[in-house]
């Protein structure tokens, strides 16, 4: 077997077997869930409804409830699509980039954040739809034969590759983490004894038996997506990027938008990751498995990825300025100085400034802060899009036109409810569903298990 | 004779590859292992070969990128050019550079749905399908080898002899 050097530390806690590792992930899916669960599940879905009321009432009425006007046309909407899709591609780097380059801290985690992915994705899909104000239309964005000529989409447009892209990101993160589910429905389904939970994670499991050739699709099948899944979660925050990039409004179309979007994304999604780990494991005792050791890995990338946008952003600022260009330098000056200069050096301090105490290992280690620091960066995140987008469009090159945005109750409601709908769908998850990948961490635990290294680590010496 | 088979249980991956070595190398064949996760280098020993679904998956891939390219020109060039910012549009070949993210992404979604689906069809794993391993343990911590007295010469008898010298757990044994 492949063994690991005693160098690196161990990835599980404490002596722990197969078995053991089935009864504490699966333990909590088949006992009663603990109160906090009821009371925080009522919270978000109470929420979830409300945004949903918003949404209804969007439908109902028209855009026109939001607070956009002429010159600020795109505002929150956009802000909050990018924000959740930003924050959907953490997962899809830790399964899929991760796995190509071998990395085991990431069996612990891969499964919830994927789950997050997933939900993030989903409700920043919800804001593209909405924002066309007739959701019975949407599929007008769809290449299908109509009564109007036919006239077709138009491919030359990045907002037609974003329905691509985000739709193929969704339905592939979706198709990659319910493979991965099969095997431990299996475990599910073996394990638990009342009859309706049996029947459930029966259809779910879809049949598994585990043998060698289907491990080895298995893991071919894994392979192939995670490699496949690796260039599409650059594309996805590449293609949005592009939806501002393209166009030719000062301090939009930048060419260094792609790669700054990408870091900025697998920024913010690290930073939910924490936030949902951190009191996952807590409240489901995973603390074995998603050990301080991985908690500081996620702050390294943080650090790096948050580093990447700070160089970003002060590109932008320099060429803005080397440019030559009145109007760009304007939109830039404007950011730092002009009405919105707060939305400005929030993001500045949430982003760059703040991640780099993660240079302290004791910061870095610490759960608390981690939580803490993993709130701010995600506020800092969705300034970043509030900055870009509204103040980017609020004073144009018609000084006449020059306003501000406000905000409607409509687009706070909206906003709100989609964190509560976001929340709600993790914390079923969190019930029913394998937190932690159980074939994977069972995998690893004759490898990176505490117990099991100690052992190795003695036999080396005599 | 009714024909039986044999399940080996094992406790630990590398202790159930000696005992399938052990029993190859005995000229038994061995008709399937079952664990909780993938033991690695097994499938040389009991003879399971390389799936092939990477190669199914690469030709997904190209018909979503023939498929998508087939869109475009049908789309964009042939049926409706549209003239959008003065770019060229009278060819597929000067317009191409505009189509390559969707010319990706679909590249992506059909080579992923393409192999997913296969896969679970060559898995026989489908929504409502009855789980088939021997033992509801092999799902949590145990791994065990079966072997069908269909496909050996030797009696039920001597597989089970066999296996007892090879640190297993149990070994049951089943007429079907």
């Amino acid at each position: 077997m492949h063994s690991e050097s005693a160098i690196r530390e161990p990835l599980i806690l404490g002596h722990k077997t197969y078995h053991d590792i089935t009864a504490d992930i699966v333990g909590p899916i088949e006992n009663k869930a603990p109160r906090a669960w009821y009371v925080l599940l009522t919270i978000s879905s109470l929420i979830a409804l409300y945004g949903i009321g918003c949404i209804m009432y969007l439908i109902g009425t028209g855009i026109g409830v939001w607070g956009l006007n002429k010159t600020v046309d795109w505002a929150w909407d956009i802000t909050n699509f990018v924000w959740w899709v930003g924050i959907g591609h953490a997962g899809t780097l830790i399964s899929a980039v991760l796995l190509l380059f071998r990395q085991r801290w990431r069996m612990a985690i891969n499964r919830s954040a994927e789950a997050m992915t997933i939900f993030a994705v989903i409700m920043a899909a919800t804001f593209p739809v909405i924002h066309m104000g007739r959701v019975w239309m949407a599929y007008w964005v769809l290449p299908l034969p109509n009564t109007f000529g036919s006239l077709w989409v138009n491919f030359n447009s990045p907002l037609l590759w974003d329905v691509f892209a985000i739709s193929t990101y969704f339905t592939v993160s979706l198709v990659f983490w319910y493979i991965g589910l099969i095997p431990d429905f299996a475990t599910i389904r073996d394990r638990v004894t009342t009859k309706g939970m049996k029947r459930a994670y029966s259809i779910l499991s879809f049949g598994w038996t585990g043998n060698a050739k289907a491990w080895t699709r298995f893991e071919e099948v894994s392979l192939v997506l995670a490699g496949i899944a690796t260039p599409l979660v650059f594309s996805v925050h590449s293609v949005v990027s592009m939806d501002f990039a393209t166009s030719i409004v000062p301090g939009w179309h930048t060419t260094i938008f792609p790669p700054y979007f990408v870091s900025g994304a697998v920024f913010s999604g690290f930073a939910m990751v924490q936030t949902l780990l951190l009191v996952m494991r807590k409240v489901m005792k995973l603390e074995s498995y998603i050990t301080v050791k991985h908690v500081e890995y996620m702050n390294i990338v943080i650090i790096v990825t948050g580093s990447i946008v700070g160089v970003a952003y002060i590109t932008e600022l320099f060429i803005s300025w080397y440019s030559g260009v009145e109007y760009e330098s304007y939109a830039f000056i404007n950011r730092a100085t002009g009405p919105y200069w707060w939305s400005y050096w929030a993001m500045m301090t949430c982003n760059v400034v703040s991640p780099q105490v993660f240079w302290f290992k004791k910061l870095r280690t610490h759960l608390g802060f981690t939580f803490f620091m993993s709130i701010i960066v995600n506020i800092g995140m969705w300034f970043e899009r509030f900055v870009i987008i509204v103040t980017s469009l609020h004073r144009d090159y018609l000084p006449s036109s020059w306003t501000l945005f406000h905000p409607s109750w409509v687009d706070v409601g909206i906003f709100v409810g989609t964190l509560g709908i976001f929340f709600t769908l993790y914390l079923l998850f969190a019930r029913f569903f394998p937190v932690v990948a159980l074939n994977e961490m069972k995998s690893i635990l004759k490898m990176s298990g505490e117990s099991y290294k100690q052992q190795q680590a003695q036999h080396h010496h005599h | 004779m009714a024909n039986k088979v044999v399940y080996a249980v094992y406790e630990d991956p590398e202790v159930l590859k000696s005992a399938a070595r052990k029993l190859v190398t005995a000229g038994v064949k061995v008709r399937d292992v079952f664990s909780p996760f993938p033991i690695h280098g097994i499938d040389p020993i009991i003879g399971v070969k390389r799936t092939r679904l990477g190669i199914a998956a690469f030709m997904y891939g190209i018909t979503g990128t023939s498929l998508a390219l087939l869109g475009f020109w049908y789309f964009m060039i042939h049926d409706w050019p549209m003239n959008i910012g003065g770019k060229p549009n009278m060819t597929l070949y000067q317009n191409l550079p505009a189509f390559v993210p969707v010319m990706f992404e679909f590249t992506v979604f059909c080579a992923a749905h393409g192999m997913a689906i296969t896969y679970l069809i060559r898995n026989k794993t489908l929504p409502g399908m009855p789980g088939r391993n021997p033992d509801p343990r092999t799902t949590d911590d145990k791994f065990i080898i079966e072997v069908r007295t269909e496909d050996n010469a030797q009696g039920s008898d001597a597989i089970v002899e066999m296996l007892r010298g090879t640190e297993a757990l149990e070994i049951n044994e089943r007429q079907y």
